[in-house]
C-alpha cells in the first residue's frame, strides 16, 4: 500500500474522528496513548512491566490522558494492523513494546505522520519515532558481585535467550563483576533461544545445576528457573523483567526490574507540553529504568553493602561495568586501560569477553 | 430421557445447517461470557462482526481480511483435499514455514540483484518446499505404515527450529547490529510481493487463494480424481475394488497440501511479513484445520469459513482495543467456534430423539 491512496483512503475517516492533525491537544480532549504488547498482560514478566507503565501514565494525568492496549500481538504483520489500528483510533502516542515490532512501527509511521511512535528495544528511527531501552547489563553487574561472594563451587550459570547484544552484555557484565571479587570464577552459559517458555527454562536450569552451579542468571522471563533452585535448594537466584518477589528470600536474593513507568510518564508529558522529538533513549540505574530489587537477607550483610554501593556507583557514573583494560574472548584488545565502553561499542556486542571459557554460538 | 439415533444416511440439511447454527451459538455463548466480564454483550459481537466490515475505518479493515484469510484458505483448501480422502496432515505449519524459507533463502542469496525471474522462481520454490516437507510424512507412511498425523505434527516443531536458526545464522541481515531477522524483503522490489491495487489488501496471495479454491472444486467434483478421493475416505474398501491405489493417494494428498501451504508461507514471507524470523509463523496452519472443517471441507465453504475466521481475529484486536477485552477472552470466542461446529455436527449423522432408550 502506498502512503499517497493510503491516505485517500483514510482521509474521510479523519475528518470523522475530528481529530485531523490538528496540532493541538484542546484542553477538554484527553490525549490517547495506545500500546501494543507482545506478550499477555499476565505474564509477571515484560508485558506486565510495560502495562505497569501505563498504568502509571494513567495514574499521572489521570483524566488528560486516555490509554488502550492490544496484548498476544504476534510479531509481523498482525503487528502493523493493530498499530494501525490504534492510529486509526486517534491514539498520538503509541508505544510500541517488543523489538520484533521495528519494521511494523517504521511502516505505521511512514502512514500517520502526526503520530508519534515509541519503539522498545530498536534500533530504527524516524521524525515520528523514537526508540527506547533500559541498560539491563548494569543490573546483571549487582547480580555478577552477589553471586561472585556467594559462589561455593565457583560457578556461575546463565540462562541466554538469543545471541544478540543485549544478551552478550547481559553475560560479559556479570562475569566481569562476578571476578573482581572471585578471581576463580567460571561462566556456564545455556542458549535456550526463548524469551518465554517454562518448560526450556527448567531444563536450562536442570542441566546448569547438575553441572555444579550454584548461581543462576536467567535472562529469559518466566519463574520456571526459581523453581527448579527451590527444589536444589542451595542455589541463588535473581528475579527478571519484574521482582519475582514470591520466591524471596531463597532462593531469588534480588531482582533486576523493568521500570518503564519514569519514561512512559515523561513522554507522555512532552506530548502533552509540545516537546516531544525522536531520540534514542538508553537508560540505566540512573534514570530509574533498571531498578534493583530487594536484596534479601539470605545475603550475607557485607556482601549486601557492597551490592548496594556498586549500584550507587553505577548509577551516579563513577563505575562503569565495562571498564578496560579488556579484551575479547579470542584475545584482541576491545577497551584499552582506563577506557569505557561507548554505547555504539555496546550496541555491537556480540561477544564474550575474555576470560569465559563457553563457547560462543555461530 | 435422550436418546441418539443413527441417521441412515446423513443429513443433507443439517451438513449445510451446522455452520450458521455454530456461529450462532458462538455468539451467544460469547455474548454470555462477554457481560460476565462486564461488557455489553451486543456491543461487543457487533464490535467483533460489524465494525471491520461496516465501521469507520472499514476500508482499511476490508484489505486486512483479505491479507489474514489469504493464507488461511489457500492452506485449508489444500488441507480438505487430504481430509476427505481420510488422510491427515497436521503439520500444514511446518510445511508453511518450508515454503518459506525456501522462496526467501533464494531471494536473500541474490539479493540485491534484480531480475523479473526472480518472484515467479520463489513462487515454484515456495510450493517445492512446503512439498518436499510434506513428502516425509507421506513416504514414511507409505514405506514403514507410520502414522501421517504423529509425523507431520512433529515436523511442525523441526520446522520451527529450522526457522529460528535461519534467522538467527545464515539468512540474517548483515546490517542488522547483531538482531535476529532477515532483510525486509519488502525493500527489494524484485522479491516483495506487494498489493495488486493500492489500498485493497489483494497480493498474488490472495489470488492464488482464490484460484485455489476454484481448482480444487473443480478437481473434488468434476474431476475422476476427485471422485476417487471421496471414494477413498467415505468406503476405503469399496475404493481399492475401484482401483484406487492408497499410496499414490497419500503421496497425492499430503505432496498438494504441503505444496499449498508453502505456497502460503511463500506469499506471506515476500509480502505481509517481509522478514524471516523466529516468530515469522503464527500459527495459519493449525488454524486452516479448524477453517477447513468449519467449511465442510468444501472449496466455497472453506473460503467463507476463512473470511469469517479473519474476521474475528480482526474484530478481537478491535474488542481488545475498543472494550478493553482481554485476548484471552477472544481466543476462547474463537475455540467455541470449533466446539459449538463438532458438537452440532452429531445432528449430521444422528438425530435426537425424546422418550424411552430403545422404544
Amino acid at each position: 500500500m502506498n502512503r499517497r491512496s493510503f491516505l485517500k483512503t483514510t482521509a474521510a475517516t479523519a475528518v470523522v474522528a475530528g481529530a485531523g492533525s490538528l496540532p493541538a491537544f484542546a484542553a477538554d480532549e484527553p490525549l490517547k496513548i495506545g500500546f501494543i504488547y507482545v506478550g499477555p498482560v499476565g505474564d509477571m514478566g515484560w508485558s506486565y512491566q510495560h502495562d505497569q507503565g501505563r498504568k502509571a501514565i494513567e495514574e499521572a494525568y489521570g483524566d488528560k490522558v486516555q490509554t488502550s492496549f492490544i496484548e498476544n500481538v504476534p510479531e509481523g504483520p498482525d503487528a502493523e494492523r493493530a498499530l494501525t489500528q490504534l492510529a486509526l483510533e486517534g491514539n498520538k502516542l503509541i508505544f510500541a513494546t517488543s523489538f520484533g515490532f521495528m519494521d511494523a512501527v517504521m511502516n505505521v509511521a511512514k502512514k500517520f505522520p502526526d503520530v508519534k511512535f515509541e519503539h522498545a528495544t530498536g534500533y530504527k528511527r524516524a521524525d515520528n519515532v523514537a526508540t527506547y531501552d533500559a541498560k539491563f547489563f548494569q543490573g546483571r553487574a549487582i547480580q555478577g558481585t552477589i553471586g561472585g561472594r556467594m559462589t561455593k563451587t565457583n560457578k556461575i550459570g546463565y540462562i541466554a535467550s538469543f545471541p544478540i547484544p543485549e544478551v552478550y552484555q547481559g553475560i560479559n557484565a556479570a562475569f566481569l563483576a562476578a571476578k573482581k571479587v572471585n578471581p576463580d570464577i567460571e561462566m556456564k552459559v545455556v542458549w535456550a533461544y526463548t524469551w518465554f517458555d517454562p518448560a526450556k527454562e527448567a531444563d536450562a536450569a536442570a542441566a546448569l545445576i547438575a553441572d555444579g552451579v550454584d548461581v543462576l542468571l536467567q535472562h529469559t522471563d518466566s519463574t520456571a528457573p526459581q523453581a527448579k533452585a527451590q527444589e536444589a535448594g542451595n542455589v541463588i537466584t535473581f528475579g527478571q523483567a519484574s521482582d519475582m518477589s514470591s520466591f524471596a528470600p531463597m532462593p531469588r536474593v534480588s531482582s533486576t526490574i523493568d521500570n518503564w513507568a519514569p519514561y512512559y510518564v515523561k513522554r507522555a508529558g512532552a506530548m502533552m507540553d509540545g516537546s516531544w522529538a525522536s531520540e534514542a533513549t538508553w537508560g540505566g540505574i540512573d534514570t530509574g529504568m533498571v531498578e534493583i530489587g530487594e536484596i534479601s537477607d539470605a545475603v550475607p550483610a557485607e556482601v549486601k553493602a557492597e551490592a548496594l554501593q556498586l549500584k550507587d556507583d553505577i548509577g551516579s557514573g563513577k563505575v562503569h561495568p565495562f571498564t578496560g583494560p579488556l579484551n575479547k574472548q579470542d584475545g584482541s584488545a576491545f577497551l584499552a586501560d582506563g577506557e569505557m565502553a561507548t554505547d555504539e561499542q555496546l550496541h555491537s556486542m556480540t561477544f564474550y569477553v575474555e576470560g569465559i571459557t563457553a563457547e560462543a554460538p555461530k | 430421557m435422550i436418546t441418539l439415533v443413527r441417521r441412515p444416511t446423513p443429513s443433507k440439511l443439517w451438513t449445510y445447517a451446522t455452520p450458521i447454527v455454530a456461529v450462532i451459538a458462538t455468539m451467544i455463548a460469547g455474548g454470555i461470557l462477554f457481560a460476565v466480564l462486564g461488557k455489553h454483550p451486543v456491543e461487543a459481537i457487533r464490535v467483533i462482526f460489524w465494525d471491520p466490515l461496516f465501521g469507520a475505518n472499514a476500508g482499511y479493515f476490508r484489505g486486512q481480511l483479505l491479507v489474514k484469510a489469504g493464507p488461511l484458505i489457500l492452506i485449508a483448501a489444500g488441507l480438505a483435499i487430504g481430509f476427505r480422502a481420510g488422510i491427515w496432515n497436521i503439520g500444514a505449519e511446518g510445511q508453511y514455514i518450508m515454503g518459506a524459507l525456501f522462496s526467501a533463502w533464494l531471494a536473500l542469496k541474490i539479493y540485491p540483484a534484480e531480475s523479473h525471474w526472480l518472484f515467479p522462481t520463489m513462487i515454484v520454490l515456495g510450493a517445492l518446499g512446503g512439498l518436499l516437507w510434506a513428502l516425509i510424512p507421506a513416504l514414511l507412511k507409505v514405506l514403514f505404515g507410520t502414522s501421517e498425523i504423529l509425523v507431520s505434527l512433529m515436523l511442525v516443531y523441526v520446522a520451527e527450529n529450522l526457522l529460528a536458526y535461519m534467522s538467527f545464522g545464515p539468512l540474517k541481515n548483515p546490517e542488522g547490529y547483531g538482531f535476529p531477522g532477515s532483510r525486509n524483503l519488502q525493500d527489494y522490489p524484485s522479491a516483495y510481493n506487494a498489493e495488486l491495487f493500492a489500498g485493497t489488501g489483494i497480493h498474488w496471495g490472495v489470488v492464488t487463494a482464490l484460484v485455489a479454491v476454484i481448482a480444487t472444486y473443480i478437481l473434488m467434483h468434476r474431476h475422476i480424481t476427485g471422485f476417487r478421493i471421496r471414494v477413498a475416505g467415505e468406503a476405503p474398501r469399496a475404493a481399492r475394488f475401484a482401483g484406487v491405489i492408497p499410496a499414490r493417494l497419500v503421496i497425492f494428498c499430503l505432496g498438494l497440501g504441503g505444496a499449498f501451504a508453502g505456497l502460503a508461507g511463500m506469499f506471506e514471507v515476500s509480502g505481509p511479513a517481509g522478514q524471516v524470523t523466529d516468530s515469522f509463523n503464527v500459527g495459519y496452519g493449525f488454524t486452516a484445520i479448524i477453517v477447513a472443517f468449519l467449511g465442510r471441507l468444501h472449496p466455497i465453504g472453506i473460503l467463507l469459513a476463512g473470511l469469517l475466521m479473519a474476521l474475528t481475529y480482526i474484530g478481537g484486536d478491535m474488542a481488545q482495543l475498543v472494550l478493553g477485552l482481554p485476548s484471552a477472552a477472544i481466543q476462547v470466542f474463537q475455540g467455541m467456534l470449533l466446539f459449538f461446529l463438532l458438537a452440532f455436527d452429531v445432528l449430521t449423522n444422528f438425530r435426537i430423539r425424546f422418550g424411552r432408550a430403545g422404544a
